[in-house]
């Protein structure tokens, strides 16, 4: 009992943002009765986004939390919160225990289980019922229907689905796995039969693939989901993925509420989503949406769930599976179809009809998703990074925008739980209108204190195969074999780039003089207008002369001239300038006495380093700092737990051997030796916790 | 001995000042203005270009390119480029081994449009080492940058004393090194030599004897980076405050780390124009403490978020790493922060954070710094070693230090003032002008488990003890209703305090009774 805490929190300001105050104003119906408190089993922007609706209910909402998260906004943003553990997410979010107990201390009438965690756990929804405690969901019967990989393709098979080809059935031994795969042929997929989302799903190309590949699903699945069944089925190439939404209400009225396209994935784990697709015609979203809800009646479906399908290049379209809770990219179907998801699985939960039907689902717009993870996009598309966030700005500022995030400025993010940051979704009449917004977003979106992908979101939004629609879940990989490697500065935007540091470095130092009062011996007036500087970008020196008048600045560089005007605000992390009549927002992130810049521009962060000619010409003198050989180093990517070390000193490994596994955030990394080299020590062992940049093994 | 390396050569810009000044010419006019220009063109090469060269080399620049890099272009205004040294033994009265200016650059100049006085050795000539004329050059700028009240920047790369003058340079170092520096505070001036001290990493060793003589006295084997480099000095001796990576950059961040500080001690602290609102709310501070009292966080992230633009100019970062002394600014107005630092050692205090704190308070109420302090403080740290080292001593310089400052002092419990650490960060009991709590202080004489260790010993329900302990003390109430802190504040709300009050204190004016001087327990 000891452990749990009670604490009255209200002290949540309203101006963040919400669901709330998207375009659409939500159908509330205030007459309607439906819970007086409910228990939110989750953590982070879903238990927020939860709690958010629940207050325009009128409803009085509990948060659960892990010690770690006493401060979390979801916490001060509920009526009560309840300490349900420590951090892991096994003694806390998913430990169905203390969650009971909090139910009881707090007489939560409901329970929402937002996405993962609990979500889908049939256990939990049997608990809740066998207390007389309403599971904001389906009834378990689906759950478990919907839950198994394989018995979900049984049932949609049954509904006359449109299912893939591949082995339905539990996989036991590597070698199984080996035949089934030839059986099916190359390529397949193999993923934990009980797992949603990307996790714990492997594709592999031949027999060696296979086998690592059910090693590591099996390792995963036994981590995650605690069963380690499997699944291999055929891998279809090219597809695009693209889901239907539905919503059910307790008495067989079921509504597809149109069609969401995530086919840009990392790693199988959605990064950007939009609603609706730009691939489907009109037929096609009817047949995909008649098929789901064919799939949702025969389990006898209650509440939001999503069909997800594949779909190739001929518009063919396969059942991948159906996820019996609210979706992560919910927002995207909310913008274009105006409903509140949340709203009515409460409703559909106490029991009422729907309200709408079929004919009355609209698609108006367009929005367009970006999840921001506090990940590094340069190395795999993003690894997981750690840190406090020492400066938070969302750009709410900006019309059109919805984030719904669960953390704010000083939070940390830890290991313990998934990177995100926040959704980030705008709308607008067409795509190409919700397209500039997101540009305009991601630019005036304020991070600092943890590594994060907008730099990469950046780049995929604006990407021309993005813009024209061409998109596949390969489009990643298709787009950036060699890896991300941030934006690429055209001769043009170099030019710009250079000019605006130019300018900032004068403006600061103009600022240095800026000295008040009364000094008894005065400053020297600063009368300077010209300038020549050298600036070094990458490895290059671009000669510079600057002139200054008011706050414009003309800047001659490379042959060109630029004109560049701002407020030159140094306090604020947003730039804002105009450069040659177009705005542009940039950011900057550092500057310091040695002339060194960072600066996000197009997204991504650019290191300047500013310099009078003179002492240009001076540190054209100095040793040049020797960098060390990393080739025969390896330093863990990301802060987490050491799983597996597959070599000792005195081993030979050749390139791309595996060398040692490291999970961070439930994800399991390969960590790979990147020549052929004897192995001269190791300096970590199973079990062991890394920081990012921390030494695991020396090559000779 | 060296202070700061820093090095330099094309400063052509004097030739042209002194021309038009020749009409007292006669016939042998030409003459002698040849020998005037000779004798410029010379004292601008130093040891030649040869030399020139092998300090470029040597990725060090010339004593003249350093002052040109460290001062406003344009600015620097040369004297005694015309000294030659008096040596007369070894052949050095040849003409070949005559170098007009010898050993040294001096002169003034502006950085940010603010005077100050500089002195540059030059390597190039006999390596830099100290004549007697070398000596007079630099104790001629600090007699005027005394009578002006201005400070003086000490470039220094010299091999040391020049062996062939004998005593005569030994006099030298006692002028510069013993008298002026230690007169100069009670006459107005600031001297960034004996102040703070700048090092480069991999070039700068400063030690009393070299490895050589290390050696054949204590039969030690060192290396001259581990005996003086700037790695030992900066993170083991203490000596250096703060090390750059080359000479470039360290000039560089020196002109920006001038505009913290007064001319001289005589001046008020400059205020400097400031855009970043005085009012800011800072919402990270509310949950930068971390909800379990015994888990560390990052003093510099309290720091960083409070202080104009971010901008904090950390002293000695990698010494004594539990303290963490520096400048910054607060709308506009140069401060100095003290703060325990919780990652380090639990931000308990030891013999060389207690030094390190004391000499860092004991700079800005020098220098009319006012100086902002955050406390989380769990206790001095206990054992033999820092008994037998001194402690008490030691600890009692950062009490006497804080005691004596009159500057404005504004505190900021953060979480833990424990014991006799907390007397001395800065509390009300020695004279702090606002003191503040966050709700998280706990402000006691221990930590709850230790004094139901002490106070129930050998008896039961130890667990009740101590939560009874932890709600009647570890809290602010305690401290609030006694006064000892003036008000409990929302961490947001810290920066609009301090900047509110700063300017209150502005007009703060406290006297010390008279004395001598103080009896700081050295």
């Amino acid at each position: 009992m000891s452990m749990f805490q009670k604490t009255k929190t209200a002290r949540y300001s309203s101006c963040r943002s919400c669901a709330v105050t998207s375009r659409t104003p939500y159908s509330t119906v205030p007459s309607e009765k439906t819970f007086d408190k409910i228990l939110i089993a989750n953590r982070g922007e879903i238990a927020c986004r939860v709690i958010k609706t629940c207050k325009k209910m009128g409803i009085q909402t509990v948060a659960v939390h892990s010690d770690v998260d006493s401060n979390a906004v979801h916490v001060k943003m509920a009526d009560e919160a309840v300490c349900v553990g420590p951090a892991p997410t096994s003694k806390s979010y998913l430990n169905m225990d203390a969650i009971m107990d909090a139910i009881r201390l707090t007489g939560a009438q409901a329970v929402h289980p937002g996405y993962g965690f609990l979500s889908e756990n049939k256990d939990f929804a049997k608990r809740l019922a066998a207390v007389g405690v309403t599971f904001i969901g389906p009834d378990t019967h689906a759950i478990q229907a919907m839950g198994d990989k394989i018995e979900s393709k049984l049932i949609a098979k049954a509904a006359k689905v449109n299912t893939i080809p591949g082995f339905d059935g539990v996989v036991k031994t590597a070698e199984d796995a080996v035949k089934i795969a030839q059986q099916i042929g190359y390529p397949v997929m193999i993923k934990a039969s009980a797992g949603g989302g990307g996790k714990g799903m492997r594709i592999a190309w031949n027999d060696e693939e296979t086998r690592e590949g059910f090693r590591f699903s099996s390792q995963e699945a036994a981590s995650s989901f605690g069963d380690d069944r499997l699944l291999i089925e055929k891998y279809i190439d090219n597809p695009r993925h693209i889901e239907i939404q539905v919503l059910a209400d307790k008495h067989g009225n079921v509504l597809w509420l149109n069609e969401r396209e995530c086919s840009i994935q990392r790693r199988n784990q959605k990064v950007v989503e939009e609603a609706p697709s730009m691939f489907l015609d009109a037929d096609t979203r009817r047949v995909m949406g008649e098929q789901a809800v064919q799939l949702a009646k025969a389990v006898k479906y209650s509440s939001a769930g999503t069909v997800e399908f594949l779909v190739d290049s001929k518009k063919n379209f396969y059942f991948l599976e159906m996820n019996t809770r609210l979706q992560v990219e919910h927002p995207v179907t909310e913008c274009i179809t105006g409903l509140d998801l949340v709203e009515q699985m409460i409703r559909i939960a106490k029991g009422y009809q729907l309200q709408q039907k079929q004919e009355d689902i609209p698609i108006n717009g367009w929005a367009i998703e970006s999840r921001v993870y506090a990940e590094d996009p340069f190395k795999s598309f993003g690894l997981p990074s750690i840190g406090r966030l020492s400066q938070y700005q969302e750009p709410l500022k900006l019309s059109h925008v919805r984030v719904d995030s669960g953390i704010e400025e000083g939070s940390d993010i830890n290991i313990y739980y998934d990177p995100m940051i926040s959704k980030l979704v705008t709308y607008g009449a067409t795509r190409a209108e919700a397209l500039a917004r997101m540009e305009d977003a991601l630019d005036n979106y304020v991070i600092r204190g943890v590594t994060h992908n907008i730099p990469l979101l950046r780049e995929i939004i604006t990407h021309p195969r993005f813009v024209s629609g061409d998109i596949s879940t390969n489009f990643l990989p298709e787009v950036y074999p060699e890896g991300f490697k941030g934006h690429h500065l055209d001769e043009d935007r170099c030019r710009e780039l250079l000019a605006s540091a130019a300018a900032l470095h004068v403006t600061s130092q103009l600022y240095s003089h800026k000295i008040l009062g009364t000094q008894r011996v005065s400053s020297a007036p600063m009368d300077q207008n010209n300038w020549e500087l050298c600036v070094e970008l990458g490895q290059e020196l671009h000669d510079i002369e600057i002139s200054k008048s008011g706050n414009s600045y003309i800047v001659k560089v490379d042959g060109g001239q630029v004109e560049v005007c701002g407020d030159w605000n140094l306090a604020s992390p947003l730039l804002p300038l105009t450069i040659n009549g177009t705005c542009r927002m940039l950011q900057c992130l550092s500057k310091e006495s040695s002339g060194n810049i960072v600066l996000q521009y197009m997204g991504t962060l650019f290191k300047v380093r500013v310099l009078s000619k003179l002492t240009a010409k001076l540190n054209s003198y100095m040793p040049e700092k020797v960098s060390e050989d990393t080739s025969s180093i390896l330093r863990s990517p990301m802060p987490g737990t050491v799983v597996a070390m597959s070599v000792k000193p005195g081993d030979t490994v050749a390139d791309g051997q595996e060398i040692c596994v490291i999970e961070a955030m439930k994800m399991q990394n390969s960590l790979t030796a990147v020549k052929q080299a004897k192995v001269k020590s190791v300096h970590c062992q199973p079990g062991e916790t890394v920081g990012e940049g921390d030494l695991l093994v020396e090559l000779e | 001995l060296a202070v700061l390396h820093v090095h330099q050569s094309f400063a052509c810009l004097l030739q042209t000042n002194i021309q038009s000044d020749c009409r007292w010419y006669s016939v042998s006019h030409l003459s002698v203005k040849e020998r005037i220009e000779k004798k410029r063109k010379a004292a601008q090469m130093g040891g030649g270009q040869k030399r020139i060269d092998a300090q470029h080399q040597r990725g060090k620049l010339t004593a003249r390119e350093r002052v040109e890099l460290l001062l406003d272009p344009e600015s620097f205004v040369e004297t005694d480029m015309f000294v030659e040294h008096r040596c007369s033994d070894f052949g050095m009265e040849q003409d070949a081994n005559k170098f007009p200016g010898d050993s040294v650059v001096t002169g003034r100049g502006r950085i940010n449009g603010r005077l100050v006085y500089v002195f540059s050795q030059d390597f190039t000539v006999f390596g830099g080492s100290l004549s007697g004329a070398h000596a007079q050059k630099i104790c001629k700028i600090m007699d005027q940058a005394l009578t002006v009240g201005a400070p003086v920047i000490g470039l220094n790369d010299s091999g040391g004393a020049r062996i062939q003058e004998g005593v005569e340079s030994l006099a030298g170092y006692a002028d510069i090194f013993l008298v002026h520096p230690s007169d100069l505070p009670h006459h107005g001036s600031l001297c960034i030599l004996t102040h703070l001290m700048l090092c480069l990493q991999d070039t700068s060793y400063l030690f009393i004897t070299g490895p050589d003589v290390v050696k054949s006295v204590t039969n030690e084997d060192v290396t001259q980076e581990e005996l003086g480099g700037a790695k030992t000095h900066t993170a083991v001796s203490g000596v250096a405050h703060r090390a750059f990576e080359n000479d470039v950059e360290a000039l560089l961040y020196l002109r920006d780390f001038f505009n913290f500080l007064p001319l001289s001690n005589q001046d008020p602290a400059p205020i400097r124009e400031c855009q970043d609102p005085s009012d800011r709310l800072v919402k990270s501070l509310d949950t930068v403490v971390p909800f379990e009292s015994t888990k560390a966080y990052d003093m510099l992230d309290i720091i960083h978020a409070i202080v104009d633009e971010g901008d904090f100019f950390e002293i000695m970062p990698t010494y004594a790493k539990n303290i963490v002394v520096g400048f910054a600014r607060m709308n506009g107005r140069t401060v100095g922060i003290v703060g325990n630092q919780p990652k380090v050692a639990s931000g308990c205090l030891d013999i060389n954070s207690s030094v390190k704190g004391a000499r860092f308070v004991r700079f800005c109420d020098a220098f009319n710094i006012p100086i902002i302090t955050f406390v989380d403080v769990p206790g001095f740290l206990p054992g033999t070693a820092q008994e037998y080292g001194g402690i008490i001593r030691h600890g009692a310089k950062l009490l006497f230090a804080f005691a004596e400052a009159t500057v404005p002092k504004i505190t900021i419990i953060t979480r833990k003032a424990y014991g006799g650490a907390y007397d001395v960060m800065s509390s009300k009991h020695l004279r702090g002008d606002m003191n503040y709590a966050w709700p998280t202080a706990e402000v006691a004489v221990m930590g709850a488990k230790g004094a139901v260790q002490i106070i129930f010993r050998g008896k039961e329900n130890q667990a009740e003890a101590e939560a009874e302990y932890v709600e009647k003390f570890a809290n602010p109430f305690p401290a609030a209703v006694r006064g000892f802190v003036d008000d409990i504040i929302e961490p947001a709300t810290t920066r609009k305090r301090i900047c509110r009050d700063l300017e209150v204190l502005a007009s703060k004016k406290q006297v010390n009774p008279w004395k001598k001087h103080a009896n700081i327990p050295l």
